[in-house]
Order: structure tokens, then sequence, then C-alpha cells
């Protein structure tokens, strides 16, 4: 009993002082008030659902949740298809996946500057303007105009997290039986009806584990935003307003709140993802 | 002979255009990035990095004052340093701690054991945001917070889950026999964790190892949160992050420093990357 204390004890202890302790504190502050003083009941709940700067982060949320998540896993998936298919693979591959190496405030800076705005007329040094101006259309600020600038947010963390799928979902899509494809083939199936009926079957678990990845890192979501926006012009996002409460108006009562919140939307997401993992475990 | 057979359905011309649209996508930004560090500032500002390209050979048009002045002034020599020291503690406590664990959980045999497993593995779950504000008082009560004592032991605290997580799935691979033979031969617990385990899960920690440095060197938030406004303990990102601040539209300097934070995981990436794919790999997707 003495030797498992010692190898296991540190660790828990570290668990119990860093996680468990202060996420059961975090569940009180949330019901006190802004200098955890006294008690003020579903005050903080009922700012967090129902004031418009919380409402805005939802509905950004929610955009991100669908947007990224199917754009991630669907270009990940077409990705790991087609890079299969060509001889330079190896490269394409380090070269897609390249971005998760870097941290998301270099990234930020990258697309800040891809984003970057002049007005029409001037010399334009972001690409992306340069691109429109090009086509004859005129420059935009992506970053200021609401709602292009969730998206342009978007396509950044597409830019960061697509590669993650892709590595994933190829060892998968490499792990599948030839000789299963082949059947399907000299059954007379097609492309798509190999893909829809083998392949999407088979690679059913990796695809199940790096979605739930996917939906709780955009519930979480917060350095690009931070970096790029840090949420204004309609660009908030819970994570980011979680900070904002903390720091810039230092109200404990709401931030624990919204932690509170954003741990109760994780869980089933990540029930669904660690039991994926236990199975590919046993 | 499949691979043969899908070729012929989807041409292999769509694949390759795809691929490579694909690839430019992903590389262009980064390379502008780039080769605007390299630039005057003069040059950033009335031009698009993309006119280098009429005639990149021409050398006269690159500098490295832009470099120089980051690094001098723009604090992120310092900055370097301090995301060193964060990160190596960050990696090696952790990665330590957790082999420990996952050598008990997986190869001791004690009373609870099936429950501190199942407790580490709830802890996966937690969103770090829940615990920010408790542990932050608890270190400015123990003046731990812009410390990088401070920052090892939260990072420590909050990569253990996964580590464990990691490491129990390998070691769990590794079949008893082996080390109920060293017991035989009169090993000690510590010669077989020592010994044996560690060993025999050598690439698994390498996996861990990367992946857990690469995570500490990239974290904004953690030291956003514990190292309060402390500029001289702030690591790259932070530092990044303000300076996206204060320079604004001065590209030249903000590319650069963007560059300098970026150079030692895409090295480590370009290094390491079959190690560094193991470890997402590891748990997620077996055979």
């Amino acid at each position: 009993m003495l030797t498992a204390l010692f190898y296991v004890g540190p660790a828990v202890l570290f668990l119990l002082v860093y996680q468990v302790y202060p996420a059961l504190q975090t569940v009180y502050l949330s019901f006190l008030d802004r200098r955890s003083e006294s008690f003020v009941g579903l005050e903080n709940y009922k700012y967090v659902f129902t004031s418009q700067t919380m409402l805005r982060a939802f509905k950004n949320n929610l955009l991100w949740l669908v947007l990224f998540t199917a754009g991630t896993v669907g270009l990940g998936l077409l990705f790991a298809i087609l890079v299969d298919r060509v001889k330079y693979e190896r490269i394409a591959k380090s070269i897609i996946f390249m971005p998760m190496a870097i941290s998301f405030v270099g990234a930020g800076v990258v697309w800040k500057f891809i984003y970057a705005y002049k007005p029409s007329g001037a010399e334009q040094i972001g690409l992306l303007n340069q691109i429109m101006v090009v086509l004859g259309f005129e420059p935009k600020g992506w970053l200021l105009e609401s709602p292009i600038n969730n998206l342009a947010l978007i396509v950044v963390g597409l830019w960061i997290w697509t590669g993650y799928c892709m590595v994933i979902l190829s060892a998968a899509y490499k792990g599948i039986p030839k000789e299963l494809m082949e059947a399907g083939q000299v059954d007379g199936a097609n492309d798509w009806q190999v893909f829809r009926h083998i392949i999407i079957p088979e690679m059913r678990p990796a695809l199940t584990m790096v979605t739930t990845t996917m939906l709780v890192n955009v519930l979480k979501i917060f350095d690009i935003i931070y970096v790029m926006t840090n949420g204004n012009y309609g660009t908030e996002v819970i994570a980011n307003r979680m900070f904002k409460e903390m720091f810039q108006f230092a109200n404990t009562g709401r931030a624990s709140a919204i932690a509170v919140v954003l741990f109760v939307m994780i869980i089933p997401i990540m029930y669904a993802n660690i039991r994926q993992k236990l199975k590919g475990e046993g | 002979m499949t691979r043969q057979k899908l070729k012929a359905k989807m041409p292999q011309i769509v694949i390759n255009v795809v691929v490579i649209v694909a690839m430019l996508l992903w590389i262009v930004p980064t390379l502008g990035l780039l080769i605007t560090s390299f630039r005057p500032a003069s040059d950033v500002v009335y031009s698009g990095w993309w006119t280098v390209l009429t005639s990149p050979l021409k050398f006269t048009q690159y500098t490295v004052e832009n470099y120089k002045a980051v690094l001098s002034s723009g604090g992120m020599s310092t900055a370097f340093r301090n995301s060193f020291i964060i990160t190596v503690g960050g990696t090696v406590i952790p990665v330590f701690l957790a082999s420990l664990a996952a050598f008990g959980l997986s190869k001791l045999h004690f009373r609870g054991r099936g429950l501190f497993y199942a407790l580490i593995v709830f802890m996966l779950v937690v969103p770090t945001q829940m615990t920010f504000i408790p542990v932050l008082r608890l270190y400015n009560k123990l003046s731990l917070s812009g410390t990088f004592v401070g920052l090892w032991l939260v990072h420590t605290g909050y990569g253990l889950p996964f580590s464990i997580f990691m490491l129990h799935t390998f070691f769990q691979g590794l079949p008893d026999e082996l080390f109920e033979a060293a017991y035989i031969d009169g090993a000690s617990v510590w010669t077989s964790f020592f010994r044996l385990a560690i060993p025999l899960s050598v690439p698994a920690l390498a996996s861990l190892v990367i992946f857990q440095f690469l995570f500490v060197w990239n974290d904004l938030l953690v030291a956003l949160i514990y190292l309060g406004g402390h500029e001289s303990v702030a690591p790259l990102t932070v530092r990044l992050s303000s300076l996206v601040g204060s320079f604004g539209q001065d590209w030249h300097l903000l590319t650069a420093a963007a560059f300098v934070s970026m150079v030692v995981p895409i090295v480590v990436f370009f290094s390491l990357q079959q190690y560094f794919v193991r470890g997402l790999l590891g748990g997620a997707v077996k055979g």
C-alpha cells in the first residue's frame, strides 16, 4: 500500500489541488456576488442566460460549433482520403498539419496579416484584400464587419485544426482492410457507394473521436478571438467573456457561473469522447 | 489493386489539383509572414509581400533589422528565455509524475486502484476554466502567481490527466509476466519501474514529451491567468499578444516577433513529427 502511495500519491495530490477542489469551489462561487461576499442565488446564471453579451457569445459559439466542426472534420476526411492517392503524401500531410505545431497566437498574427485592410485606392498589404481588388471588388474590413468577421475567425480555426483531423482520420483510413473495399468494387459499387457504405462505417470510431474533440475545442475557443478581435465587433465567445468577467470586470460570481455552464455543456461530449477512447484501449 | 481501380474512377488530375491547392492554402499564409518579417518597414507599409516574388533573389530588399528590433526593445529575447524555462519545467514534472502514476495504476495491485483511475479519467472532462479562480486565489495567498514555479505546478496539474491516460494505455500493453519474472529475480518495484517499464516505453514517453512541450510552449491562457501582468516572466505567447495591441499596424515588427515565437515549435515539429503523430494517435485509433 505504501509503495502504491509513492507511485500514485503525487499525481492524486496534484489532481485534488488543481482540479477537484477548485472545480467544487467554482460551483460554490457561482452562487455568490462579484466579491464572493454574499449569496445571490441564481443571479449570476440569470446574467449568463439573459444578458445581451452572453446571448451574443452563445450565438457565436453555436456558429463556431456548426461551421468549425463540420469544416475541420469534413476537410480532414477529404484530405485523409485524397493524400492517400498522391505520391507526395508525406509532404502534403506535413504542410497541412504544421499549423498545429505553432501557437494560436502565432496563427492569429499570420491571419491578421492576411486580413489586413487599407481603404480602397491605397495599396493593399493584406493578401485577401489584394485578391479582392484584383478581382474588381472593394477591399473589406474582414475583422471589423459583422457577421463576416465571425467567418473570418472560423477560417483561422479551420486552418489550425484540419491537419489534426486529417492525421487521425488518415491513420484510420489506412487501417481499413483492403479486401473490404475491393469486395465492394467487385460487387459493382461506385466510389460514392464504397465511401458511404464501407469507408464511413469502418471509420466511425475515429470520426467520433475527432468530432467530439473538435466540439470540445470549439466550446473552449479563446486564443484566436483574444488575439484577433478580443470579442469586439460582435465576435464575443463564451471563454473570452469569462476571461473578461474575471480580469476586466473583476466579477468572480459571473465568471464562475460562465465556467460552470461551459463545464455542463462539455460533459456529454467528453463522455462520448472518453467512451470511444476506452473502447479503443480494450 | 484497390487504389488502381479507384484511380481509374476518380480522375487523378482532380485529386492532384485539390491536394496542391490545399497545400498552397496551408503554406502561403506562413510564407507571407516569413517574407514580411525580412522586409524593411518602409516597404512593408507600401506594398504587399508578394511583390518580392517578381525578383526574389534581389537580396538588397531583405533586412534583419526587424529581428534586431524585436529581440532588443520588443522584449522578445527575455520572453524567449521565459518560454524555455516555463516549458522545460512544465514538461519534465508532469511527464515524470504521470509515468509514476500510470505505472502504479497499471502494474501494482492495491485497493482503490480502479477508483483512482476513474477519478483521473473523469478529470479529462473538467475544463481548465473551472479551476482558474480558486487556484488563482490560492496562488495569491501563497505568492505563487507571477512565478515560474507556480506555472510549472499548474501545468503539471492540468497536464496530468491526459498524460496518465496516455501512458496507462501504453503500460497496460506491457506483459505482466515480464514484471513477475523481474520480481522473482529479486528486482524491487523501483527497479522494475526504472529499468524495465521506462526503457520499454521510450517511444510513448517521447511522444508525450513532445506533445506536452508544444502544448506548454504554445499556451497563452494559462500564462495570462497566472503570470498576471508581470512582463519579466511573460512567455512568448503573452508577449506577442500584447505586441499585437501595442504595435498594432507595425507589421514589420509583428511578423518578426511572431516568427521568433514559431521557430522552436516548427523545428521540433519537422524533426520529430513521427513521435508527435504517434502521440496524437495514442489511444485514439488502434489497429
